[in-house]
């Protein structure tokens, strides 16, 4: 690693590093709630490297805590991890000049919160040829931060009363990641019609019902859009 | 099925969808269709996720004011709204669920 590559590490540490504010509570909740679904601890530690994304784990717990089948979880979970593909369409490009073993590792670490990082760093500064050691220490950041905060989640856990409604805690985590997210009339149909159809065929087995909602929320934002651009 | 397993093809779907575009390099491109609904997509499965945790009570609809997690639910989108901070959020909705299973308990 030559100076500047080791420079542009660190500088992806240090634009990471305030998003673990965002993060560190987030990844407690996810490793006490694991434990309240039925995982092993062992399980719970895993899945922050198998996943690696917060909400997907989240997802993940609630299903199988409720019993949905494997082929409703994995294609829940892929539903919410598609806009992973958005940050790898829009990383593609200044990756091309790099081996293969960069872009498998730059891909495991492509999350939310650093293509957040990444596209801020490109916005204010030129680009580097060792801008990857960027991504990189961004990404191992998070990382990181997020396998301490799941680990601090599960030691956690052992001292909360087991009276509390720490359920409730999942439902108020998606509230706060999605009420930001809305932003205009298009947006906020897409919940609304989400959140109507999934209490109407609530009934439905295997929890199929929270496809069918997330599908026609998404199918009303759509053709809002749609017309509208 | 084994928790594992499927905690494993999981973790495989995520990281094909993250390398997908980086292995393709940019010879493949979006249809315009999927552009536009991706961005609902999180919206539409939180929200389908979290409708049911505040409107149902054991499968049957309890739409009032008297439904602890429907009224901490709504204070918590509000304070979501205001604040954008999930530690707000978790903190002012556990209040009120607290508060109002106290007073109605």
């Amino acid at each position: 690693m030559s100076l500047s590559a080791l420079q542009e590490f660190l500088a992806g540490a240090r634009a990471l590093v305030p998003l673990l504010v965002g993060v560190a509570p987030f990844g407690m909740i996810y490793g006490v709630l694991a434990l309240a679904n039925g995982l092993t601890p062992a399980a719970v530690l895993a899945m922050s490297t198998i996943l690696f994304a917060g909400s997907a784990q989240l997802l993940f717990c609630q299903l199988v805590g409720a019993g949905a089948p494997a082929a409703v979880v994995v294609a829940e979970v892929g539903l919410l991890n598609l806009r992973h593909a958005l940050y790898s369409a829009a990383l593609a490009p200044r990756l091309t000049h790099l081996p293969r073993r960069w872009k498998l590792l730059l891909a495991y670490l492509l999350t939310d919160e650093v293509f957040a990082a990444i596209s801020q760093q490109e916005a204010k500064s030129e680009s580097s040829p060792h801008r990857h050691w960027f991504y990189l220490g961004a990404g191992l950041a998070l990382w990181g931060g997020w396998q301490l905060s799941t680990a601090a989640g599960v030691l956690l856990s052992a001292r909360l009363p087991t009276s509390w409604p720490l359920d409730f805690a999942l439902p108020l985590t998606f509230i706060a990641i999605v009420v930001p997210l809305i932003r205009d009339g298009a947006m906020l149909l897409a919940a609304l019609v989400a959140g109507t159809v999934a209490v109407l065929v609530a009934g439905l087995p295997f929890k199929l019902g929270l496809l069918v909602a997330a599908l026609a929320g998404m199918a009303a934002g759509w053709l809002v859009a749609g017309r509208a651009r | 099925m084994n928790v594992w397993l499927i905690m494993v093809a999981c973790g495989l779907v995520t990281f094909a969808l993250r390398l997908s575009f980086i292995a393709a390099e940019g010879r493949v491109t979006f249809p315009r269709w999927f552009r536009l609904i991706l961005p609902f997509v999180p919206v539409a499965t939180l929200t389908a996720l979290v409708a049911p945790e505040l409107l149902l009570s054991q499968g049957a609809l309890w739409l009032s004011w008297r439904n602890p997690r429907l009224v901490a639910g709504v204070i918590a989108v509000l304070i979501a709204a205001i604040t954008r901070s999930v530690l707000w959020t978790l903190v002012g909705g556990f209040a009120v669920l607290a508060l109002w299973s106290l007073m109605l308990g």
